[in-house]
């Protein structure tokens, strides 16, 4: 299951839900905002997502996830609007009944959504600029972007 | 060629350099490489095409890609989730 959230991320709400008396495993991963980026003193970030396409592509990156591991349940919520230093932007849970898949999953879902979910970051620095992260050295001299396998 | 409507949604860099979310747009591109620099050059975008990916109704597609009247385009900036 995957989910936009415009609050705050309750983990341990999420944590709860993902139960099985199958599981030996529960492996988390948790994203926060920091408070630096590229040398530059970071404030707080806004997140903003295509959100019908991320919610398909999200789909599909999970569904991959449940082909590839042998995983019992599995979920991700990302946060979008504003937040602030330290803030929670992305949780994702999953559930195995080993810890060798539960790891694998979990680090699959978080590479492929920050490589292909149509999330957008703006970074508000502290001397008063901004910017949307990795999009401004795209103009003029543009360079190619790494596209995820298959192609569609 | 005949003309077609289409809607384009805008967002983050786009959004800010559009100053809208979303508009109804009259092309008679053919292919969604051309629309984009028809844009691009109608409207000032700062993004190369080649840094960009496309989306035609929610799913990414092919810049070479053919789209028809009531389509949803959007141009797809490098995603910075997580």
């Amino acid at each position: 299951m995957f989910n936009l959230s415009v609050q705050a991320i309750n983990s341990d709400e999420l944590g709860r839900k993902l139960s099985s008396s199958e599981a030996g495993a529960f492996v988390t991963f948790e994203g926060r905002v920091r408070n630096h980026n590229d040398g530059k003193a970071v404030l707080r970030l806004e997140y903003e997502a295509y959100s019908a396409m991320a919610q398909k592509e999200a789909d599909l990156v999970i569904a991959e996830a449940r082909r590839l591991f042998p995983i019992i349940d599995l979920v991700c919520v990302h946060r979008v609007g504003l937040l602030e230093v330290g803030d929670m932007a992305v949780w994702v849970g999953v559930l195995a009944r080993h810890r060798a898949e539960a790891f694998d999953a979990c680090r699959y879902v978080i590479d492929q959504i920050k490589a292909r979910v149509p999330i957008w970051k703006k970074e508000y620095y502290s001397d008063g600029s901004t910017n949307w992260v990795d999009c401004a050295e795209c103009a003029a001299h543009a360079h190619t972007h790494a596209l995820p396998p298959g192609e569609r | 060629m005949d003309s077609k409507i289409v809607q384009v949604s805008y967002f983050a860099i786009f959004r800010e350099q559009r100053g809208v979310a979303q508009e109804s747009c009259s092309t008679e591109s053919a292919t969604l490489a051309e629309f984009y620099e028809e844009l691009k050059a109608r409207h000032g975008f700062s993004m190369a095409q080649k840094s960009l990916r496309v989306a035609k109704n929610a799913e990414f597609c092919s810049w070479d890609a053919d789209f028809a009247a009531g389509d949803e385009i959007a141009f797809i900036p490098p995603v910075a989730g997580g």
